[in-house]
């Protein structure tokens, strides 16, 4: 397992998408499943840098353990207390019209990936996801 | 990510290759402010490797502005792409060839 501790700023996303991506291609993980995983690692970093400490900043640390064909990862920040798995769907047969802009990212990860999970702990806000290929 | 334009009259095709996510998404975004004038609207994603929900929001923008002035579709999508659209409805809403 390897992990990588930082500033939750969407400055950062792209050392975050280096470091899962290195795992990921050493354990040769399909290119599929490998965009379905850096897209949801985008969504819920960028989420963390944009809401969960408000005005302030502060740190995310995200940790993956990818072998025999399954990556998890974990992001764990001090954020203030948020279950995305609480939040609705968002209606997906509106026109464009009626669609409103955002509230997709947290949908995407839910579809894509095979196991979600959430918990609060000590402060924390700790979200697991795992997918299979 | 990388964004190549070329117009012809009053159609328009942007020609996009690397990466449309919460980084890069906002150069697409200034460049969709600017269709002033458009009748088509063609999106190539031939070169494009990766979408977020960052890049739906400017597709979507994109849809309602030519919804009003003329047409959008989107060429060549590769198979990881087309998934997302499937699973956000988005298929449905936009015009893919």
């Amino acid at each position: 397992m390897k992990e990588i501790n930082l500033e939750a700023k969407v400055e950062n996303l792209d050392k975050v998408l280096a470091f899962i991506d290195a795992e990921l291609e050493a354990v040769d993980c399909p290119m599929k499943h490998q965009m379905q995983i850096d897209v949801a690692v985008e969504e819920l970093f960028v989420n963390i840098a944009n809401y969960a400490y408000g005005d302030k900043t502060g740190n995310a640390t995200i940790e993956i353990e990818a072998k025999d064909g399954q990556a998890t990862v974990t992001f764990t920040d001090e954020g203030v207390q948020y279950d995305p798995l609480k939040k609705e769907d968002p209606d997906v047969t509106l026109s464009a019209e009626e669609r409103q802009i955002g509230g997709l990212g947290i949908f995407i990860v839910k579809k894509s990936m095979d196991e979600m999970k959430y918990r609060y702990e000590d402060g924390k806000n700790i979200l697991t996801i795992v997918s299979y290929w | 990510m990388t964004i190549n334009k070329t117009a012809n009259g009053n159609e328009l095709v942007i020609a996009l290759a690397g990466r449309l996510d919460t980084t890069t998404a906002p150069q697409l975004d200034e460049e969709v402010k600017a269709i002033d004038g458009v009748t088509k609207l063609v999106f190539d994603f031939a070169a494009l490797e990766y979408i977020s929900s960052a890049g739906l929001r400017v597709l979507l923008s994109a849809q309602k502005i030519m919804n009003k002035q003329g047409s959008m579709v989107i060429k060549n999508v590769n198979e990881e792409i087309r998934e997302i659209f499937d699973v956000t409805g988005f298929i449905d809403i936009l015009t893919i060839e």
